[in-house]
């Protein structure tokens, strides 16, 4: 359960003059849901986009299972994008397909499955991320924000990836569907094996799924271990950031 | 019996002899590791019914999604074919994932396809597409009448009338129209006078081209080809600016305002077009027949005086007249058309690009259609 996933080591990010990073370290664990934490504009997003190689550090190192991101050859990093499932801040999904085009596209380009079960797993998977059935044939335009997230989500899992990278998949959610959204992350970790790698403001989400995770600020990581390792932390960025959570653990305690 | 490459998906189809079968499955049940196990059971569900199968899992590999999909399609299939299986030796983290994945697959048991939908089909899209022909024709007329409401109040209440939005338009729709309609107008008065040239030269009745070509031009050519650009032109730029202000939900903003796009946008724009277009078939039809008369010049040896005296007394006005009325009527289909397509545009991108070619294409088909109707009617009426 321990052998890493992803090491993260000493990168340096900038743009133009805006320094994002500068010297983060960090590294996720096979099999477990790892949280990126901090405030709005700490580099949680870049920091994703450089792990799947949208964007690179200016100095430092990535690697992801096993393969180092800076020196990756191209037949690598294709079968690195197969093996990995990403969901944007935004969804992205692509708006000239319709939802059940967007979630299958990766089946239809890497496989030579039959059509019609390529169909049939779409249509679990929308099930599974609980689209209603309808709504296969919608274009992206014609969704709400929290059915793109979750056509989205189906998109990333279509292939059944090892790793799953997820930014912000809750926000736009109700708390219903949030609740539903990270227990089936949960249910598909035990079952696919899978690593997450999560960008989450939920509170929620951080006190019922995440294992551990890392807190961004000043351009580096200020803590990274399990909740209670963290709360434990006495950064004041840090203890802002869970004034609240220690007060909601205590309660939760008592009960 | 059927083998494959070791690491793909493999199913061996034994039977035993108490009549039963067992599937021997292993390998990877994995997404590009399955072609061949599902070649074999479509095979086999082809040809079986009412058998009874002992399904083996027990030397499957790997599993994933799609090779437990395939499992369940086949699963279901077979039993729909009355046939009795029984899953042996499956591994429990395959069978925890199958009962994940069942809990999310459709319940709808799909039967093999049906014989009558493939001849109800093309019966079926002919349908969808005439009642979505006939929807869009009631909608346009919608729009029409909204428009004619607006009009009509803006008729009555002269000061909401939007004069500087039409001016603006105007400049856009007719003054920077002006070289592209004098060009194609020119190429056409160069083409007519050479075609009847060689023609009316044969039989020596040079001095006729000016009836042809006066008449031709004023009465047909001039408003038709001007239309055609100015539907290209401008119906197509009305479609793509309504139709990223509907992307952009300015529209919306518009309306939650109180600011009916109707008055502020698609009034001015139907208003400066049907003034435009007719002030530019006159500039056409002066264009096309000073292109007549150079070629006459050139080709006929008719000297430009001699033209224009006979100009003055073959050409009635009345053609010239018929030509420039048949502009308003042109101007308002091409900007009833372009506005109407602006504001279907959806929220995708690709929709505008879409929706801005059936606008120029409705618009020109509209406009020659229309054409052809004053054609037969002014006949008709002996004009
Ligand atoms: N393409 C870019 N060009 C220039 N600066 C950028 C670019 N992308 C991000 N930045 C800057 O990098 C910093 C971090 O941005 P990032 O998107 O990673 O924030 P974040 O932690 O994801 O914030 P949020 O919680 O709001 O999503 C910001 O200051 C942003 O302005
Ligand atoms: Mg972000």
């Amino acid at each position: 359960m321990s052998n890493t996933v992803i090491e993260v080591s000493d990168i340096v990010t900038r743009f133009g003059t805006n320094i994002v990073h500068d010297g983060a370290n960090l590294s996720v664990r096979q099999g477990e849901i790892y949280g990126l934490l901090g405030g709005s504009g700490s580099g949680k997003t870049t920091l994703l986009k450089q792990m799947i190689m949208l964007l690179h550090p200016q100095s430092g190192e990535i690697s992801v299972l096993g393969q180092k991101l800076s020196t990756i050859s191209r037949t690598d990093s294709a079968i690195l994008r197969r093996n990995w499932g990403v969901l944007f801040q935004s969804g992205a999904l692509y708006s000239s397909l319709t939802v059940a085009e967007n979630v299958g596209i990766k089946l239809r380009e890497y496989t030579d499955l039959p059509l019609k079960l390529i169909q049939d797993i779409v249509r679990m998977k929308i099930n599974m991320v609980g689209l209603p059935e309808t709504a296969a044939e919608l274009y992206p335009a014609e969704l709400s924000g929290g059915m793109v997230k979750r056509a989205a989500l189906a998109r990333a899992l279509v292939m059944d990836p090892a790793l799953l990278f997820l930014d912000e998949p809750t926000s736009g959610l109700d708390p219903v569907g949030a609740e539903a959204f990270d227990n089936l992350i949960l249910e598909l970790r035990e079952i696919l094996d899978l690593t997450v790698v999560m960008v989450t403001h939920d509170l929620d989400s951080i006190w019922s799924i995440v294992d551990r995770f890392a807190v961004l600020g000043e351009k580096k990581v200020i803590a990274e271990g399990t909740l209670n390792e963290i709360i434990e932390n006495p950064q004041p960025i840090v203890r802002q950031f869970f004034g609240g959570i220690r007060g909601r653990i205590r309660s939760q305690n008592g009960k | 019996m059927h083998t494959t490459y070791s690491h793909k998906a493999q199913l061996k189809v034994l039977k035993t002899p108490d009549a039963t079968i067992v599937f021997k499955s292993s390998g990877n049940w994995t997404n590009n590791a399955l072609v061949d196990a599902n070649m074999i059971l479509d095979q086999f569900c082809r040809t079986h019914h009412n058998v009874t199968i002992h399904w083996d899992m027990s030397n499957v590999e790997n599993i994933d999604s799609a090779g437990v999909m395939l499992f369940i399609n086949y699963y279901d299939l077979l039993k729909l074919n009355h046939c009795n299986i029984k899953v042996i030796g499956a591994k429990s983290e395959h069978e925890k994932m199958y009962r994940l994945l069942r809990k999310y697959t459709s319940k709808d048991t799909r039967k093999p396809a049906d014989f009558y939908s493939v001849f109800l089909k093309p019966l079926d899209s002919i349908g969808k597409s005439s009642v979505a022909f006939i929807l869009d024709i009631t909608s346009f007329l919608a729009f029409v009448g909204e428009n004619f409401v607006h009009l009509l109040y803006s008729l009555l209440h002269p000061r909401s009338i939007r004069f500087g939005a039409i001016v603006k338009n105007i400049e856009e729709a007719g003054l920077r129209a002006i070289p592209i309609v004098a060009l194609t107008s020119f190429l056409i008065g160069v083409v007519i006078a050479y075609q009847g040239a060689v023609q009316l030269e044969k039989f020596g009745a040079n001095i006729f081209i000016v009836d042809m070509i006066g008449i031709s031009i004023t009465r047909e050519l001039s408003p038709l080809i001007t239309a055609i650009v100015v539907a290209g032109r401008t119906g197509s730029s009305y479609t793509a600016q309504l139709g990223v202000m509907k992307l952009t939900e300015e529209i919306d903003a518009m309306r939650t305002m109180g600011f009916e796009p109707h008055r502020f946008l698609v009034l001015p724009r139907i208003l400066a077009l049907m003034i435009s277009l007719p002030l530019l078939i006159f500039f056409a039809d002066i264009i096309g027949i000073a292109a007549g008369m150079l070629i006459s010049h050139l080709h006929l040896h008719i000297s430009f005086t001699e033209f224009i005296h006979r100009l003055q007394s073959v050409l009635d006005i009345k053609h010239v007249w018929i030509g420039i009325c048949k502009g308003p009527f042109f101007a308002w289909l091409i900007a009833a058309i372009g506005c109407y397509r602006g504001f279907q545009v959806s929220k995708s991108t690709e929709s505008i690009g879409r929706y801005t070619t059936i606008s120029v294409v409705n618009a020109i088909f509209l406009v020659i259609a229309c054409d052809a109707l004053f054609s037969v009617l002014l006949t008709e009426l002996g004009i």
